[in-house]
């Protein structure tokens, strides 16, 4: 099938990103893939990529799991596996090979100085990573408000964020009704 | 002493963690992270299990931080390493992926047979709407811990620099992240670098 090809380019594009995914996790290259995928591939809709997230949020286990179900609205089970892979295998090796030279890497001044730039980076990419969230997938003030909502409450609050999912699910439905 | 194979002598006497005691050890502390599993993966190796004291935690935790890719899978290679060297890291990290995966699956595949239906859709909005929230609460959140320790001026500067340019750069302007992150990268480590407390 064609569209196997298709995701294996996607898949390189992931592993790609992958490396770049420092301190906050996956999260911050969502709009990356998004791009790819709605902008460029015109596989899926918005709206269908920020279901993917949500619905990834929502279930237990590390949040990287987004990219196996945009993998899997893409090419089924073959997607699904070969997007997990190279979401996960680049960082897994760094991470190995890290193990084996930390001893003699501890405390180098470079590794130090790399640290102290990646922290402030990851902290602006997740904050705009947030609101091209918020630009894609809210449609109106109302959505935007439970977006700023959801954040301060976690802020103050040590409110579990599944509960928050859950409520924002209610008050999508409530909204229309 | 550089052996690939053989594991790191483990600090507290383990021979029964294997590689299923791992495997089965990181499925269960995924699949009760509900809302980010990092939580339940101090209470599962340090507090419950004690594969891990606080100050190790503390320590995979800060690594797994600095390198790329998902910090508890990070967390879950160098426990399993820790233990059963290579074979160990594998199976821990499978743990904390195959159960989470198949779950997430069956939810997407329920999500292409119903999706349609407005009530979903109008639950999916709402959802979205409440997970962009929760990605800006975790960058306000490392923002502060950022700030928290007291540091020269210059260096706060040059952090607050690179904050903020990440965010117009990627958030505003509309860059392709790539492009921001290399040459933010490369400027924020080298001025580190320069400004580093010489012994």
């Amino acid at each position: 099938m064609n569209q196997e090809s298709h995701v294996l380019e996607l898949c390189g594009h992931l592993a790609l990103l992958s490396l770049m995914a420092v301190g906050g996790g996956v999260i911050m290259i969502a709009p990356e893939i998004q791009n790819y995928v709605v902008n460029g591939k015109h596989w899926m809709l918005n709206e269908q990529f920020a279901a993917a997230y949500a619905i990834a949020q929502a279930a237990p286990g590390p949040n990287l799991l987004f990219v196996s179900l945009i993998g899997w609205l893409v090419a089924g089970w073959f997607g699904a596996i070969a997007t997990t892979l190279s979401i996960i295998l680049p960082s897994t090796l760094l991470t190995l090979a890290l193990i084996k030279v930390r001893t003699r890497q501890a405390g180098n001044a470079l590794t130090k100085a790399l640290q102290q730039a990646f922290s402030p980076i990851s902290v602006g990419l997740l904050a705009a990573t947030a609101l091209i969230f918020a630009r894609a997938s809210n449609t109106d003030w109302r959505a935007d408000l439970l977006t700023l909502l959801s954040a301060l409450i976690v802020l103050k609050t040590r409110l579990n964020p599944v509960l928050l999912i859950a409520v924002g699910a209610v008050a999508g439905i409530v909204h229309t009704i | 002493m550089q052996s690939p194979v053989t594991s790191t002598p483990a600090t507290v006497s383990a021979p029964d963690i294997d590689a299923y005691a791992l495997f089965w050890a990181f499925s269960l502390i995924a699949l009760s992270g509900f809302g980010g599993v990092l939580p339940f993966a101090y209470r599962g190796l340090v507090e419950k299990r004690a594969w891990l004291s606080p100050s190790e935690f503390a320590e995979f935790l800060g690594l797994s931080q600095m390198l790329p890719g998902p910090t508890i899978c990070n967390i879950a290679i160098m426990v399993g390493h820790k233990y059963r060297g290579m074979r160990g890291a594998f199976a821990a990290l499978a743990g904390m992926i195959c159960f989470p995966f198949l779950l997430v699956i069956a939810l997407g595949a329920l999500y292409q047979r119903y999706g349609d239906l407005p009530a979903v859709r109008d639950a999916l909005h709402g959802m979205a709407a409440v997970a962009a929230g929760l990605i800006f609460a975790t960058a306000v959140k490392m923002g502060m811990a950022l700030y928290r320790k007291k540091e020269p001026r210059q260096r706060q500067a040059v952090r607050t620099g690179l904050l903020l340019l990440a965010f117009i750069g990627l958030g505003l302007a509309g860059w392709r992240l790539i492009w921001v992150f290399g040459s933010l990268a490369t400027i924020g480590t080298a001025l580190f670098y320069l400004m580093r407390e010489k012994p």
